[in-house]
Order: structure tokens, then sequence, then C-alpha cells
């Protein structure tokens, strides 16, 4: 048995003693705050680091290291095969400079753009707002249903729906052209653009339905009531009383989406990134740069501005994340 | 009913209506075609037939990478359980200096160094380590990815998890190790629970990992060789893509369903993806 003293006694380790101001910062975050620091299962400052250690490693390797590597990697040449693959050389911000004068690069950049704004600032909280906003006076058997078809389309693996939309907008014997007697309509020719857009509204539409439905749930009942008395309709309701309640959840909302979407990756299940790169996001053109075609060097690059705008999104969501929880 | 209230509920279920069909429109054909004797891509009455569920179970690819898919959820969601059971343990219980830091930074990086962002840098790692066309190698980057969010959640749980037993555990003379497996971990169930299923979920539809570190058919996962069956040459076998698909989804909904009833939806800084 190992004999550590009482956790309000001098721990041999002075895991708590050793931290100064620490435990001031701790107490007000989150559920059993109080007991914060009781050591109860006398763990002791060495050991708690080794419980940590194994999984700090793996994070270490396959999360930090690549990110870190990518600064070094996309200042070289390296390719996947040839001799740029052999002895990669140094070639400075050439990589840079390339992708900022690419066209291509460009364009993908344009289109992610579009893709994120359209598909989900607009597209997704638009609608997961309004479905939950009609979902709360539906009679639950409807709500339950309606709700169900929704998350399927967000839970079922990428390949799946990918199969599916190419199924449903088939040229020749599609659900689509059938419904709408389009016969022959190529929608992911002609409009392949549009056609991601609606199909990534179509897949992630669930998150913000879920969390603006606990943000209506969480709008005091008491203050509908006052609106309705008032004789304040729909609109009103929403602009006076609903937003003022939700603007924290809006912002997340937004945010998280964001970044989720600029990440995407399934639209090149439906269309590869064609026709002639007409969908080629971000993600897409760096598969193509720098593993299809083979100039890892350059796709480091591109990787890294990638990382750098997600570090931008991600680094306002924890800001707010943060301020919330203490 | 006012007329304007009765129009408000026309136009509520009228909106839900268009809604319903715009989701479940490209779902209908998960339901029909894997049961059509002579399935097409397009949505119709399935003149019903088992078979092409044969013709899935005697395509030797399609039954070896749902085996492959388990392989890789299996092997990521246990070494993410127990190493983020013992880290947001430790971080728990014990106030190591820079504790509230790093897991902000962890969670930070865990959004930021995505798969698609870190797809070169990743894919040169692995290929380096030599672990390129390994199922180790998939297991280990998407551990590195998950472990971060698992911590952060599991420490929620294991902070409202009350601590006089683990005393009492320790006046009996348990060592940390076995207090944390017989005390912590019956009580901290329901966290766990949740993470294995959420890191399960997360795993079996991933697409783009396996893709850039999976060469041999052999050993990727279904979400890969779906991919394959309807991009590589001539005219995809509608029968095997449809049982395949349902097969593939049916572990995921269930899953979902089982969660959601049991504990509800809970928001932690990106849960899905």
């Amino acid at each position: 048995m190992t004999t550590v003293p009482s956790p309000t006694d001098l721990d041999p380790a002075g895991a708590r003693g050793a931290d100064p101001g620490g435990a001031g910062r701790g107490t007000g975050r989150g559920r059993g705050a109080a007991v914060d620091d009781g050591d109860a299962a006398g763990l002791g400052r060495w050991r708690a680091a080794g419980f940590v250690a194994p999984a700090m490693l793996v994070v270490a390797v396959f999360l930090v290291f690549p990110a870190i590597w990518t600064l070094y990697l996309g200042l070289t040449n390296w390719r996947l095969t040839g001799l740029a693959a052999a002895e990669p050389e140094f070639v400075g911000t050439e990589n840079y400079t390339d992708a900022l004068s690419d066209p291509a690069f460009r364009n993908s950049l344009m289109l992610t753009l579009a893709f994120v704004f359209f598909s989900a600032i607009v597209g997704q909280s638009i609608l997961g707002f309004a479905l939950a906003w009609v979902a709360r006076r539906l009679r639950p058997a409807v709500r339950s249903v309606l709700e169900t078809v929704v998350l399927l389309a967000w839970i079922i693996p990428a390949s799946v729906v990918a199969f599916l939309w190419l199924a449903l907008l088939d040229r020749r014997e599609g659900t689509l052209n059938a419904l709408l007697g389009t016969d022959g309509t190529a929608w992911l020719l002609e409009y392949p653009m549009q056609s991601i857009i609606v199909f990534n509204i179509w897949n992630g539409t669930a998150f913000s339905m879920l969390l603006f439905g606990s943000a209506l749930a969480s709008v005091p009942p008491s203050q509908f009531e006052t609106a309705r008395m008032a004789g304040a309709g729909t609109f009103a309701t929403l602009r006076d009383v609903v937003l003022p309640n939700i603007r924290g959840h809006i912002l997340t909302n937004t945010l998280l989406i964001t970044l989720w979407t600029f990440n995407v990756f399934a639209p090149y299940l439906i269309t590869a990134g064609g026709p002639q790169g007409r969908t080629e996001i971000l993600g897409i053109y760096i598969y193509r740069v720098a593993l299809r075609d083979g100039a890892l060097g350059q796709g480091a690059a591109l990787s890294l501005i990638m990382i750098i705008i997600n570090l931008i999104v991600a680094s306002v969501y924890l800001r707010l994340l943060r301020e919330r929880r203490s | 009913m006012t007329v304007r209230a009765a129009l408000g509920a026309v136009g509520r279920y009228v909106f839900a209506g268009f809604v319903f069909v715009f989701f479940a429109l490209p779902l209908l054909w998960l339901l029909s075609a894997p049961f059509d004797t002579a399935p097409s891509v397009q949505v119709s009455l399935p003149d019903f037939t088992l078979e092409n569920f044969r013709t899935l179970w005697d395509n030797p690819y399609a039954m070896r990478s749902l085996g492959n898919s388990v392989l890789i959820a299996a092997g990521t969601m246990a070494i993410t359980l127990v190493l983020a059971a013992l880290a947001s343990y430790a971080l728990s219980r014990v106030r190591i200096p820079g504790r509230d830091t790093l897991l902000y930074l962890l969670l930070l990086l865990s959004s930021i160094v995505t798969g698609t962002a870190a797809m070169v840098p990743t894919f040169l790692l692995m290929t380096e380590l030599g672990l390129i066309d390994r199922q180790l190698g998939v297991v280990l980057v998407l551990t590195g990815g998950l472990l971060p969010t698992a911590i952060f959640i599991l420490k929620d749980f294991m902070d409202s998890t009350p601590r006089s037993y683990e005393e009492s555990a320790r006046v009996f003379g348990a060592s940390s190790l076995q207090i944390l497996r017989h005390v912590v971990v019956p009580i901290a169930r329901p966290g766990l629970a949740t993470i294995a299923v959420w890191a399960v979920v997360q795993v079996w539809g991933n697409f783009l990992v396996p893709f850039i570190l999976l060469r041999s058919p052999d050993r990727q996962p279904a979400a890969v060789v779906m991919f394959t069956f309807y991009t590589e040459g001539g005219q995809p076998n509608l029968a095997l893509i449809s049982t395949f698909s349902l097969l593939f989804s049916i572990p995921v909904v269930v899953m979902y369903l089982f969660v959601n009833r049991r504990y509800g939806f809970r928001f932690h800084g990106g849960i899905k993806r």
C-alpha cells in the first residue's frame, strides 16, 4: 500500500502546493469544482503525469508533430516519386508564391468560400433554425419522424450518402429527373457547385437543428407568453424574444459549421473535384496536388494555409467556449 | 382557432412536408434497391427479393472490408477509451500545472489538425514510420485525432463522480490503477459508453484517412471499398452496392439511436466530427 497523505495534507509530489493561483482559477469551472483538487485516489503528481503521458504521446506524434512538420515540408520540393522523393531540396517560400499566383489555387479558394458560405452559414443555419422553430409546434409523432430523417442524413457514412446522391442525380435514370420531368439533365455536370452545396445542406443540417432546438428550449416560456399577450407576430417574436436569447448559440453554430464545412472531403466522393475543377474545394485540391500529382512539398504548403485558416476560426470559438465556462 | 392560427398550422405542416421530402428522397433508395430483383438507380417499389444479399455475401471484398471496418473501429475505440480514461482521471483528480491550458490547447489542436488539412504531413509521417498500408497506422492516426475531445468530455464526467469511494478504496489498500479499474470506471460508465459509441461512429464512416493510408483492397475498410465499387470501371453492380450500403449503415444508425434514447444528444465542442 502506498501511504499518501490525505488530500489536504502535504502531498509528496506537491501537486497542489506547486501551483500558486491555479486553485482559484479552477474552482469556478464545471460540476464538482469545489472538490476539484481533492486528490482522493492519492495519485500524486508523478503518477498522474504517468497516467496522462500515453495519451499525450499519441497526440504528440500523430497530431502535433504532423502540424509542425508541415512548416518545414512546405519549404521543400518533396515529391511522391522521382529524384525529389529521394533527396528533397529546400526551396524557400517558392511553394507559397507558386500557390498564390496559381489560378487553380485561387479558384479553389473562391469555391471553398462559396461552399462554406452558401451550404453552411446560409443553408444549414437557416434550415436548421427553421426546422427547430417549426418542430416545437408539430405533433410529437410528426416531429420525431422529421427529426429522424434529418439525423439519418447526418449519421450515415459519407461513402453511402455520396452514392445515394449519385443515384438521385443520375442523368438517365435518376429519381430527381423522373420526379421533375427533366429527363437527361446532368445535374453534376451542368450545376456541379450547386449540387454539392445542396448535398452539404442535406448532409449537415442536423447539427444546426439540434443546436437551435436546445437553444430554443432554453428561452424562458414566460417571454414567449409575454410576446403573445402583447400581440407580437412571428417575426417580432423572433426578433425581440428569440434572437437576444440565442445570440451565443448562433455564434457557436456559425463557427463550428464553418470549421467543419471548410474541412469537408465528402464532395470528392460525388464529383471528385470535377468537371474541370469546378467543385475543387480546398481539401480536394490539396488531395489532387499532393497525393495524385505527387507534389508533396507544394501540398504541404497548402496544408499549412488550411491549418492556419482553421486556427483562426477555432481560436475564436474556443475563446467563446472558455468565457462561457468560466 | 383563429384564421391566422389555422393558416400558421397549415404553413408549418406544409413546410415540414417539404423538408421531409427533401431529406427522405435520397434515403428511399437505400430501402428500396436492396430488396429489388433488378435494382436500378431510381427509387421504385421493389419486386421483393433477398437474393441481393447473397450477391453481397459472395463478394469477398465486401465482407472482408466490413471485417476491416470492425477491426479499425474497435481498435481505435479501445485505445482511445483506455488512454482517455487514464488521462482524464488523472487530470480530474490532480492539478497538474497548466492543466486548463493543456486541455484547451488539445481541443484547439484536434479541431485544426483535421484529416483534410493535415493529409500531406500525415501521409508522409506514416510513410517514414513504415505504417503505410497498415491498419495500425490508420488506428493510430484516428486515435490521435479523437483523444483530445475524448479527454475533454471524459474529464467532465470524472469531475462529477463522487470521490468518497476512492478514499475508502485507498484506505483498504487499493493501488491507483485498481481504484481506477474497480471504482472509477463503474461509476463513469455512462461517460465511457458515450465516448465508445462516439469513437466508433467517427471511425466507422471515416473515408479520407484509410483512403490515403491503405493501398491493398484486402486491408481497406468498408468506407473505401464502397467507393471503389461505384467508381472503378464499367457498370456498377447495384445489387451489391445497395445491400452493402444498407449493411454498412445499419450499425451507426443503431448506435446513434441507442445513445440518443439513452442519454440524449449532448453538445460538446465538436462531438460529431
